[in-house]
């Protein structure tokens, strides 16, 4: 009998690994999808570009972050496990 | 032969203002003979080099201050066939030694890179220098081609490069690119040129001169290195001192050296000065006493200051501060390579609040506005240009406030239009063939 899933249904190990959100800044081009589904992460600066908070995520932050990596146009977005 | 201890001058040594470039016989006759590293004794060269340097405590010369030993051994760890370069562009327009050692002491910075390449086992080394200071280029040029180490087979290729001029030209990841011919902007890091730089090898990048004065620890030692300077800022230094002193050039000075005695090595004050920026144009503004001023990296850091790539401008009392603060952000934010949002705009916005100042209707409100915005670049870009320029316009915010709430109040002073002093006219190319000699650039008092 398989290992019952974890509430949520997404796989536990990478769940629990603390990640940071990293940007790049050369190719950031201020599309700000981003700071929409990350807000508790990611504000806009009075120029519009991203001022990512670049704490260890974890839980449902963790995915609003993996939300925010996968919409960025330009991938100036990306999430580091040190 | 060996250098006296605990004298200077060191790197300026056989230099005077007005006297010749050292050839390589000039050279030898004040250092000595350069002590070959065999391929048999590489490995053990290099850890002997790096422990020596780490033993001196040795920090980088372009700006960062970064602990050169540390370097060495991230290149050294990563394996492979690393490359070495020279960064002798000198992007701060305020800035003089790199062209003075590059034109005047060629062979001691040869000594450093061909030490660092030969412990290092790499086989290639470049010097870089600007297209606007080509002088610089040939001299070097003309030097290595007088090395024998550089005539045998099995030498390292080594070649002198030109990159495009401008501020960021000696950005470590922005001349690394530009000598793989790419774009010369700065890269998102990492990786760093440590793991993967020119022509994506393992590359170790310094400024000229700390190449000059690893030259000197593998040849006297790290004891003797530390037998100048202090505890905390060990060894000597060149400095450039610019602007209200009466004779503005290089001088190299003790680590840990109080600011009025650098200003004493520059021919002491010429007239009344509002206070000092220690670290050009990216720097930090101070009025502290130059008496009680030591010019030590680690204890200016923890006051918020640094002497940068050891650049010392005492700005004239009769100089309008927030016009020349104006001047100086406008040259800085065009100098933006443009890339990151936070500095291409943030720059330009605290440019435009500076401007305002010396305009005729300011809203009141720049200063705080000024504030905001340098906080809010700082740590943003791919480089640290956004910080250079936010901590250059906080600092001036703070030590000229009596005159910046003026300013806020009334707008332009009488003193505003005057030419600036901190942004002097940039030589054409043609000017700086003639100008690489610098008979001028050697202040050499004091000490």
């Amino acid at each position: 009998m398989p290992a019952a899933r974890p509430e949520g249904g997404r796989a536990s190990g990478r769940a629990r690994k603390p990640a940071r959100l990293v940007l790049d800044p050369t190719v950031c081009d201020a599309h700000g999808l981003c700071a929409e589904l990350a807000p508790e992460l990611i504000t806009l600066d009075d120029w519009g570009y991203p001022i990512v908070d670049g704490r260890p995520v974890e839980g449902e932050l963790l995915e609003h972050a993996r939300r925010a990596v996968a919409a960025c146009p330009v991938m100036a977005l990306r999430l580091r496990t040190p | 032969m060996t250098l006296d201890a605990a004298e200077l001058p060191r790197l300026l040594a056989g230099l005077a203002a007005g006297a010749k470039p050292l050839d390589l016989d000039a050279h030898r006759a004040i250092f000595g003979d350069t002590l070959p590293i065999t391929r048999r004794t590489l490995s053990r060269a290099r850890e002997q080099l790096i422990a020596e340097i780490g033993r001196a405590g040795l920090t980088g010369k372009g700006g960062g201050s970064f602990p050169t030993a540390r370097k060495l051994r991230a290149v050294a760890d990563r394996g492979g066939t690393p490359a070495v370069v020279v960064t002798a562009t000198e992007g701060e327009p305020l800035s003089r030694k790199d062209r003075l050692l590059a034109t005047r002491a060629p062979h001691l910075v040869l000594d450093g890179a061909l030490t660092v390449a030969a412990a290092l086992g790499a086989r290639r080394i470049v010097l870089a220098h600007d297209r606007l200071h080509l002088g610089v280029g040939g001299r070097l040029r003309a030097a290595a081609a007088s090395r024998p180490e550089l005539a045998v087979r099995g030498a390292p290729d080594l070649t002198v490069q030109a990159v495009p001029d401008g501020y960021l030209s000696g950005q470590e990841t922005a001349l690394v690119a530009a000598l793989n011919g790419r774009r010369a902007v700065p890269a998102f890091t990492p990786p760093y040129p440590f793991e993967r730089g020119l022509g994506r090898v393992p590359t170790f990048v310094s400024n000229i001169e700390t190449y000059a004065q690893i030259a000197l620890i593998a040849r006297y030692g790290a004891a003797w290195y530390r037998a100048v300077g202090t505890e905390q800022a060990p060894g000597s230094r060149l400095v450039t001192v610019g602007g209200a002193v009466a004779s503005p050039g290089v001088v190299e000075v003790p680590g840990g050296v109080r600011a009025a005695e650098v200003l004493v090595a520059a021919g002491g004050l010429s007239e009344p000065v509002a206070a000092l920026l220690l670290g050009g144009y990216g720097g930090t503004w101070t009025r502290v006493d130059p008496a009680a001023l030591e010019l030590d990296e680690v204890r200016l850091r923890a006051t918020g200051l640094t002497l940068g790539p050891g650049l010392v401008f005492a700005l004239p009392a009769s100089a309008c501060p927030v016009a020349e603060v104006a001047a100086v952000v406008r040259f800085m934010a065009g100098e933006s390579a443009g890339q990151c949002g936070p500095c291409r705009f943030g720059l330009e916005a605290i440019a435009g609040a500076l401007q305002d100042l010396c305009a005729d209707d300011p809203r009141g409100d720049e200063p705080q506005q000024i504030r905001r915005w340098a906080t809010m670049v700082s740590g943003r870009g791919a480089c640290a240009h956004p910080d250079g320029v936010a901590r250059f316009a906080a600092s001036a915010l703070t030590v000229f406030a009596g005159e910046v709430a003026d300013h806020a109040r009334y707008g332009r002073c009488e003193r505003c239009d005057q030419p600036s002093v901190l942004l002097p006219s940039r030589p054409s190319s043609a000017s700086s063939l003639v100008d690489a000699a610098g008979t001028d650039a050697i202040a050499l008092g004091g000490q």
